[in-house]
């Protein structure tokens, strides 16, 4: 088997699962500035919807595809729900305020909606019903399963979707004049009240999608699993210049492909035996268990953190982001 | 009824008045801890943990409150006082400095740490920093869980443990000495440090607040072109408040080390940095006063609701519903909401912060 496709085939399933759900952020950035800081939270309530009603039905006699599906259409709603009340008690009356205050409402929502969701659902991970039989095809010496050929294909075709909506529809246009002139898109007869909270609903939609899938991917719910989620397509979110939609989509699946390949390979790059040369205690050492890795794969999410840093510093507009943003 | 009134309007005109109530204060804070130890010894504790919550807070105002910048990954300082102490004051590695020599260092390191998360973000805006100092706060969380191998530093996810308490020399801080026919138990006596650090730390940010730099901090909150313009090294200043605000954290993550003898990472996860912003926010950002307050409020208020929501529970459902834990993270969460809704700018604002959230942003 070859480590390296193998690795490409699972950066590619976790890159769509981020591109996902950075499309999430970004699309809220781009037309009102503002970090949603519980759009990860949003994801996670998407996987534990999904996983109670996927594990109510897991029982009777309908096909799995059906079942997954009815989990999705379940999951979709109700995020959109939850993204709609957030946008209404949270960030609307903040509208205008200092930066940091709709930013610390964000928090404060993350919270909540993760407290909440582990008085519901429960403080343990939860173990989504293995209800598809998933199987592994073999490609060009790699394995890949339905689900992740599912997860790729669902993802670029909500991309696409998206893109479309964007582009090619009116409301589409009344996003993108939103978020180039607030005020003169209002004047031109925009509801623009409206055009947010339906950002925000399509947002949390596709972050719904996203749970799902990484549900389903992983096996697992936790009600913490926003967070480390969150953060890692918020970070996909700025490599690929936030507020910009095929940034998010590139952005996610760069990082994905570096977390795959970086813990596929970090911990032979940093096994100092290849130099062995250069001290004896580190010889000896060596010789007696052959490896000394001063960095392993138990550093994977550092990764995504490290990007992030990188690229604020040095490209802070992202690589596909043209606007140079200098509002303090 | 007059006469009384007159008689107090005079004891409070007289020159001493300040004196005295001072000296009140001072007593009462005194007796504090013989008062809470006659209910449970718990309730010294808590307070001890509440004092050190007001330590953080007042490390993070400077960070947050003063200077203007969002430090979501505040308690990695924290964590690194810790481990500094932990380090320098076990049998981990064989070593047992006195406290007064580690905590100047575990300060240092801490600050050492402030200017390598500051210096990379300098240029960046609120809401970004934010982002990146949350990775930051979880980096190094990361680098405590994992640094047992190859080469065994932080013990990993076990933590360090047979932590050295504090000595002066005789005294033992967690051992109990009897005094002026009172019991001076371990608690009560970090209790007294506790306090003696709280009143230098405030003295500190009190003498900070309206100092050249503490107006320069604020300076660059309200404005950081306009402060270059009028001459402040928007950089040094920058680096200095993260600086400042890392070693208020490194200082009261020694101390945590010594009163709990143990430390591992668990100690020192994301919803630590977020309950001490919240204990911020909620007492009020950039005043010294309120943010104590806030981390008083913040750190008692769950105590209390343990003691009664908990038998309430128990009484009204006959088992437990909700625990406490997660009402302390609701409670937290609601209080970050509703004050940026309500009351942006805090229980007890300073009078400039009130003004600034007074105005609308045109942007």
């Amino acid at each position: 088997m070859d480590i390296f496709l193998q690795q490409l085939v699972n950066g590619l399933t976790l890159g769509s699962v981020y591109a996902i759900v950075a499309l999430g952020y970004t699309m809220v950035y781009g037309i009102v500035q503002l970090i949603n800081f519980a759009h990860g939270d949003v994801v996670m309530v998407g996987a534990m919807v999904a996983l109670s009603v996927i594990s109510a039905l897991a029982g009777t006699a309908l096909p799995p595809l059906v079942i997954v599906s009815a989990g999705m259409l379940c999951a979709v709603p109700v995020c959109m729900a939850v993204g709609f009340t957030m946008e209404r008690i949270a960030y609307r009356p903040l509208r205008g305020a200092p930066r940091l205050a709709p930013l610390i409402t964000a928090i404060g929502i993350s919270i909540i909606l993760q407290q909440v969701a582990m008085i519901i659902w429960s403080r343990n991970p939860l173990g989504f019903p293995q209800i598809i039989d998933n199987p592994v095809f073999e490609l060009a010496g790699a394995h890949i399963s339905a689900i992740q050929i599912g997860i790729i294909l669902g993802s670029f075709l909500m991309m696409a979707g998206l893109t479309l909506l964007v582009f090619r529809t009116r409301l589409g246009v009344a996003m993108r004049a939103t978020s180039e002139n607030p005020q003169v898109a209002g004047l031109m007869g925009i509801n623009v009240n409206r055009v947010i909270s339906a950002t925000f609903v399509i947002g949390a939609g596709l972050g719904a999608v996203a749970g799902v899938m990484v549900g389903t991917y992983y096996g697992i719910a936790h009600y913490t699993m926003g967070s480390l989620l969150g953060m890692k397509a918020f970070s996909a979110a700025v490599l690929g210049g936030i507020g910009n939609l095929a940034g998010a989509m590139l952005g996610g699946v760069l990082l994905g492909l570096v977390e795959a390949l970086g813990a596929g390979y970090i911990g032979e790059i940093m096994d100092l035996c290849h130099l062995s040369g250069i001290s004896e205690a580190l010889a000896a050492r060596c010789a007696q268990d052959n490896h000394f890795v001063l960095f392993g794969s138990n550093y994977q999410d550092v990764f995504a953190f490290l990007v992030l840093i990188a690229v604020l510093v040095f490209r802070p507009s992202g690589l596909l982001g043209e606007r140079v943003s200098d509002r303090a | 009824m007059k006469n009384w009134i007159e008689r107090l309007e005079r004891l409070r005109a007289h020159r001493a008045a300040p004196w005295l109530g001072i000296a009140l204060v001072v007593i009462s804070l005194f007796m504090l801890p013989f008062a809470l130890a006659s209910v449970g010894t718990a309730w010294v504790r808590i307070t001890n943990l509440a004092i050190l919550f007001a330590l953080l807070s007042l490390g993070l105002n400077i960070v947050v409150g003063f200077a203007g910048l969002l430090d979501l990954g505040y308690i990695a300082f924290y964590a690194v006082g810790a481990y500094c102490y932990a380090l320098l004051a076990s049998p981990h590695f064989g070593l047992h400095l006195p406290f007064w020599v580690i905590l100047p260092i575990g300060a240092a390191v801490a600050c050492a740490f402030g200017v390598l998360l500051g210096a990379p973000t300098l240029k960046l805006r609120g809401d970004y920093l934010a982002i990146v100092t949350l990775g930051f706060g979880e980096i190094v969380r990361i680098f405590l869980n994992n640094l047992s191998q190859p080469i065994n530093i932080t013990n990993g996810p076990q933590g360090v443990t047979l932590i050295d308490p504090f000595r002066i020399g005789e005294v033992d801080f967690s051992r109990t000495d009897r005094l002026l026919g009172l019991d001076f138990s371990g608690p009560i006596k970090y209790y007294y440090l506790l306090m003696v650090v709280l009143v230098l730390a405030i003295i500190v940010n009190l003498r900070l607040q309206h100092s050249r730099i503490g107006r320069a901090w604020v300076a660059i909150r309200e404005d950081e072109v306009a402060a270059q313009a009028m001459g402040i090294n928007t950089r040094n200043v920058k680096l200095l408040a993260f600086a400042m605000g890392a070693g208020f954290g490194g200082v009261a993550g020694g101390i945590f080390a010594a009163t709990q003898g143990f430390i591992s990472p668990e100690s020192f996860v994301f919803v630590e940095s977020i309950m001490v912003l919240s204990m911020v926010v909620l007492g009020g950002m950039g005043n010294i006063w309120g943010v104590v307050l806030g981390a008083i409020l913040l750190s008692f208020v769950p105590e209390i609701l343990r003691y009664t929501v908990e038998p309430a529970q128990k009484a009204v459902f006959g088992r437990l519903l909700i625990e406490p834990e997660v009402i302390r993270m609701l409670l937290f969460g609601l209080a970050l909401v509703l004050m940026m809704l309500y009351r942006p700018a805090g229980l007890w604002p300073s009078k400039r912060r009130k003004r600034e959230f007074a105005e609308t942003d045109p942007s």
